[in-house]
């Protein structure tokens, strides 16, 4: 019983911290119907200016520059990799997308020098405690709280703000928004702001979790994110973040068995069923082709 | 006129083909006729040169068959990895000889599978000499083929659900199968047959080709003559295919789903054909691959590796099957060869260092390349033409000149 709160404690955290990362692949998905590869790379940056930072400066100051120069960095790369390819088909995009991702590992390589790097241990994040006779982190208990939290915020800035507004247009639209006068440039800035600063975020949780970083460590949470992000329906927030519970759950109750190995091929074989049985997802909506 | 242009056209690539495998075996043999001590050093065995022509001859195998699929077909696939990794493990079970099976899988006691094709033409051709040769090479060959075929098979029951997803949903779900293979073939309980995590090593290599005499010297190179030999056949194979009717239907799928649909193209039907036969080559390069880093390790067959192989494509040209083989050397020689010095600490004769010199520094530059050909040379270096495109539009233009 212990064991499998603790099993469904643990998956529900996890999940939380894919659901920050699945936010980011869902919101760009909606509005450019790309699959930003390089999502999972941002998410590992931010470990690793979080270790750069923390080294030199106090924890309050190097946590919000964390964020600071994540959000920096998602932009630059929209601006740099996905906007010169406004008007191309959408696989130069994904295919920008992957070249970004590849220089971000190597470049990560090159400065860490390709060994794994410890997240330093933020106080009271860190600190164990004990709930229904399991003891565990306190970050493990306050994820679901804070994903929620931002989640709810998240949508009501889509729901109520003007910036909301405009991008539920250019996500239904993207030729009659920009003829309605929406500047989609900033729209989509602010897409690539908001989801690096919510894997920023992401990134801080999940390496109190797993502390060890290496320049490849963005990659399977990101695709795992993304997985939650197709679960769930792609292009939709609530969808993204039930997704990611469910990923995170499974995935830790298959880690707990003796099929440790298949952890990861049980999040592709969910995602195959669902594409299969239902290819939008739990929540997205039917897209119908027009010829 | 059609058949007659075609026959003409047959002539020269095959010409070309058998010049090209002519001097890759004069290329390698070079160190073997200079007398020793004259031979520059690039031409040594142990040189650069010869492990990049091998790797590339590999990728280009892989990089023309993933253009088959994404280039010609329009199927975004990314489960290339996935289907080399079936063939590198198809070839390796079955060519580690007998005799050796105990030291390799000595972790389970012993393989599952007591049997080897190396072995099997052994018992009809011999095990020494000229009859050891023919049943290591045609070991080889059948196992090969049969590594081709089981990614088909693979790629037939994959391809019946995934078929129908469109564009980035086939994407993500042959990248899931791949990473899900890659998952299985390190089970443990598979380990009498896959060997669990670890590697399968022990069967025949591209060296095993070199010919020795009775003192165990090499008397003639042939190690990366295969390789090249292999990816020839199966590239022309490849072309032929694009240019039968099957490739003109591959292309008409690619421009319009529906259009092609409406003029009769059995859309499933041809999806399948192609996503198979596209299998069946990367099985093979698969194999070679295993051939090439003399282990098959499931672990190696990363996504990170299907990126890399359609980065080669992209940078060839989507489309372009000679582009396609151009890009995989070049990228192939830049990342492994000419970017090396770039690794290197360099300190100049007055004791300053040359900044950002050292070990990672080769793959940063190297991606930023590519991110250029990406952002500024979408089309690649061959766009979707062909060289012979490029010779026949002048030799067109010189008819032209001459009226």
């Amino acid at each position: 019983m212990e064991f499998a709160i603790s099993v469904l404690i643990s998956g529900i955290s996890v999940g939380g911290q894919y659901a920050l990362i699945a936010i980011g692949y869902t919101m760009v998905y909606g509005i450019l119907r790309l699959i930003n590869f390089a999502h999972g790379d941002v998410f590992m940056v931010a470990g690793l200016l979080g270790i750069y930072l923390s080294a030199s400066l106090p924890l309050y100051l190097s946590l919000p520059l964390v964020l600071v120069l994540t959000v920096a960095l998602g932009f630059c790369i929209e601006r740099v990799a996905y906007k010169p390819l406004r008007a191309a088909p959408r696989m130069s995009v994904m295919i920008s997308a992957i070249g970004v991702s590849y220089l971000i590992q190597n470049t990560a390589t090159y400065i860490t020098g390709g060994q794994p790097m410890t997240y330093p241990t933020i106080p009271f994040l860190s600190d164990t405690v004990k709930i229904a006779g399991t003891s565990t982190k306190w970050v493990t208990i306050l994820t679901p709280f804070l994903v929620l939290a931002l989640v709810l915020a998240l949508t009501q800035l889509i729901n109520h703000t003007k910036v909301g507004m405009a991008m539920r247009a250019v996500a239904k639209d993207f030729e009659t928004s920009q003829l309605m006068g929406i500047k989609i440039n900033s729209v989509i800035s602010v897409t690539f702001v908001i989801g690096s600063a919510l894997a920023a975020v992401g990134s801080m949780l999940y390496f109190t979790n797993f502390q060890a970083i290496t320049p490849t460590a963005g990659a399977l949470p990101g695709l795992r994110a993304f997985v939650a992000a197709v679960v769930g329906g792609i292009g939709s927030i609530p969808g993204a973040v039930v997704g990611a519970f469910i990923i995170g759950i499974c995935e830790n109750v298959i880690k707990s068995t003796e099929f440790t190995v298949f952890s990861d091929a049980g999040t592709f074989a969910l995602l195959i069923l669902i594409l299969v049985v239902k290819p939008t997802g739990l929540f997205g909506e039917k897209v119908t082709d027009k010829v | 006129m059609i058949p007659e242009k075609n026959k003409k056209s047959a002539a020269v690539p095959m010409i070309a083909a058998l010049v090209l495998l002519l001097a890759v075996v004069l290329l390698e043999n070079v160190s073997l006729l200079l007398p020793q001590g004259s031979v520059p050093s690039v031409l040594l065995p142990t040189s650069q040169l010869f492990s990049v022509l091998k790797k590339g001859a590999v990728y280009s195998l892989a990089a023309v068959s993933m253009n088959l699929l994404n280039g010609f077909t329009g199927l975004f696939s990314l489960g290339q990895a996935g289907f080399m990794l079936l063939g590198a493990y198809t070839y390796a079970i079955l060519s580690v000889p007998i005799a050796e099976r105990a030291a390799v899988y000595y972790l389970y006691g012993g393989s599952a599978v007591n049997f080897s094709f190396q072995d099997m033409f052994g018992a009809v051709f011999g095990t020494e000499g000229v009859g050891g040769a023919i049943s290591m090479g045609l070991g080889v060959v059948v196992a090969m083929v049969l590594a081709g075929c089981v990614a088909a098979v693979f790629a037939y029951f994959i391809g019946l659900p995934v078929l129908r997803l469109k564009s980035d949903y086939l994407a993500i779900a042959t990248l899931g199968f791949a990473e899900i293979l890659k998952a299985v073939f390190q089970w443990q309980a598979l380990g009498p047959v896959t060997n669990g995590a670890n590697m399968i090593k022990s069967f025949p290599t591209f060296s095993s080709f070199n010919l020795t005499d009775a003192s165990g010297k090499v008397t003639l190179r042939l190690s990366t003559f295969f390789p090249f030999l292999v990816a020839i056949v199966c590239i022309a194979i490849i072309c032929m295919l694009i240019n039968s009717s099957y490739g003109r239907a591959f292309k008409a799928i690619r421009e319009d789903e529906i259009a092609a649909e409406a003029m009769g193209i059995n859309l499933a039907k041809h999806k399948m054909l192609s996503f198979c036969t596209s299998a069946f080559f990367a099985g093979v390069s698969g194999a070679l691959f295993a051939m090439f880093v003399n282990n098959a390790q499931a672990k190696v067959y990363t996504t990170t590796m299907t990126y890399e192989i359609l980065l080669i494509v992209v940078i060839g040209g989507i489309g372009s099957i000679s582009g396609s083989c151009i890009a995989t050397f070049l990228y192939v020689a830049c990342s492994e060869w000419w970017l090396r010095f770039l690794d290197n600490e360099v300190v100049l004769a007055n004791g300053t260092k040359l900044p950002f010199l050292r070990s990672g520094f080769r793959m940063v530059v190297f991606s930023v390349v590519i991110m250029i050909v990406v952002l500024f040379f979408r089309k690649g270096i061959m766009g979707d033409r062909e060289l012979t495109d490029l010779f026949a539009k002048k030799s067109k233009k010189g008819k032209e000149a001459v009226q």
